[in-house]
């Protein structure tokens, strides 16, 4: 169904592609991004390759509810990155149709980023979200490898793998606006405990004072309880308008004196073993979930012809979990 | 490890999703054609990387490049096809890029066979199913292959 010359990568083109890519070459970025969405084999092969060249990029996650502004906001943040001699990369996840696996990618025309350094990726969810868990940290490995710096991924922070992914970040920005995501769903959607900073956008909006004295009660809560001081410290509200620019600017002052505050406390070290613990779990996570599949095909009929009505559910899992475990020469 | 273990899948799906970058190049009024067009190219099971009106085909051909799009499509609601797509075809042939033009609209049947001859892989007229544009973005992606 797709190019046959994008799907058969033998391990000399994905090495080939590497040096292209980490040599600023667009196109091969782009391929590689498409091999990591593709996982498998091929896309260990990326991250064997990129893994060594990984460490340098800001990561900063974008996530709150749909409509939010937040596509806007990340392109006047693009704006203020190239602006300081940088040259950014932004993953843009958006949700699949369960229905036919399509998806209308929309992020990408809001960002609309007239700034030619920026390397923009629209990715879908491809139906299933424990997908991502495996792609986003590859994508972005990819941009870390290939010199992007920031590197700024966009979710809709609804589903529990979107906010994870983002809460991976060095930095995470939590987007709430008037309107839609009150403080209180952001709460609900466990937005507030990822946040490393808070936006309230479209600040031109009345209302937006409000949801400001909304976050301001519930960060004052979280101090309360203590809350805070293992989250790192309270976290700064920046008010903007993401459409005319306003608070933009400090916004990204706030961002970068983040990071610079990590790399000096030496809490960076933990925040990126962290995410690198986070990825191994959603990999040892893919693995098991195959083997289980895998286990039930094959054994399943067999283990309830062998039991009887009265095996309860737990029994047979059970089984099957020893049988996994215990090696190759179990007796059927 | 079991045998379960040993045999779990590793390869890479060769069934994903065709990537396809759709725009409408010009500067001609509205994009609600090309919505409609966006949706019917979802639920053939396509990404659409969806770019709206006044884009140049510099732009279409970067970001082609970002997305690692297998199709090109271009919505064409006013006249200017026979210009605007051998347009693009060209930009997408000098930067090197293998990567099939799909033109939707209402052609009139006489500009088919020169707008084919210009390089652009196929036309689709505004009443094709989701299937028709799902099978024959699929063709020409194959046929490029
Ligand atoms: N008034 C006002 N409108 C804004 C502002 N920021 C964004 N918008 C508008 O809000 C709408 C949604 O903006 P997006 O940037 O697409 O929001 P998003 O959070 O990325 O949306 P999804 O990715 O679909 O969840 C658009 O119509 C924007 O023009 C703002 O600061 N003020
Ligand atoms: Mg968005």
């Amino acid at each position: 169904m797709r190019q046959s010359n994008k799907i058969k990568h033998r391990n000399s083109d994905i090495g080939e592609l590497f040096e292209r890519a980490t040599s600023g070459e667009r196109r091969a970025v782009g391929r590689l991004l498409s091999i990591v969405e593709g996982g498998g084999a091929p896309a260990d092969q990326v991250a064997r390759l990129g893994h060594p060249l990984v460490g340098r990029a800001h990561v900063i996650g974008i996530t709150g509810p749909p409509g939010a502004g937040k596509s806007t906001l990340v392109g006047k943040l693009v704006s203020e990155a190239e602006k300081a001699g940088k040259r950014p990369a932004v993953l843009a996840v958006d949700p699949s149709s369960p229905l036919t696996g399509g998806a209308i990618l929309g992020d990408r025309v809001r960002i609309d980023a007239n700034n030619v350094n920026t390397f923009i990726r629209s990715v879908a969810t491809r139906g299933h979200s424990g997908g991502l868990a495996l792609s986003v940290p590859g994508s972005v490995r990819v941009f870390d490898a290939s010199g992007f710096d920031p590197v700024i991924v966009e979710t809709v922070g609804v589903g529990q793998v979107e906010v994870d992914v983002t809460a991976t970040a060095d930095t995470t920005v939590v987007v709430a606006n008037p309107g839609t995501g009150d403080a209180v769903q952001a709460n609900k959607a466990g937005l507030l405990e990822v946040a490393d900073i808070f936006v309230v956008n479209k600040s031109d909006h009345s209302g937006a004072n409000d949801v400001r004295r909304d976050l301001e009660i519930m960060l004052d809560l979280s101090h309360a309880t203590g809350a805070e001081d293992v989250a790192g410290g309270r976290a700064p509200i920046v008010m903007t308008n993401s459409l005319d620019g306003d608070g933009i600017a400090e916004l990204w002052t706030t961002i970068t004196e983040h990071y610079e505050h990590l790399v000096e406390s030496d809490r960076l070290v933990g925040r990126r073993s962290h995410r690198l613990k986070t990825e191994v779990r959603s990999r040892l996570l893919t693995g098991l979930e195959g083997m289980a599949d895998h286990l039930l095909a094959q054994r399943f009929e067999a283990l309830r012809r062998a039991s009887d009505e009265s095996t309860a559910p737990s029994e047979l899992s059970e089984q099957l979990l020893v049988e996994l475990f215990a090696g190759p020469n179990v007796d059927d | 490890m079991s045998e379960a273990a040993s045999s779990v899948e590793t390869e890479s799906s060769s069934d994903a999703p065709l990537r396809i970058v759709l725009a409408k190049i010009g500067f001609d009024g509205h994009d609600r054609g090309l919505r409609v067009v966006a949706r019917i190219l979802r639920d053939a099971g396509c990404e659409v990387i969806y770019l709206g009106l006044r884009q140049t085909n510099e732009d279409i051909v970067s970001v082609a490049e970002q997305e690692d799009a297998d199709c090109i499509g271009l919505s064409m609601h006013n006249a200017g096809h026979m210009t605007l797509a051998p347009k693009m075809v060209e930009a997408l042939r000098a930067a090197e890029l293998d990567i099939p033009v799909v033109v939707g609209g209402i052609i009139p049947e006489s500009d088919i066979e020169p707008l084919k001859k210009a390089g652009v892989a196929a036309i689709l007229g505004p009443g094709a199913s989701a299937e028709e544009v799902g099978r024959t973005v699929r063709d020409v992606v194959n046929a490029r292959a």
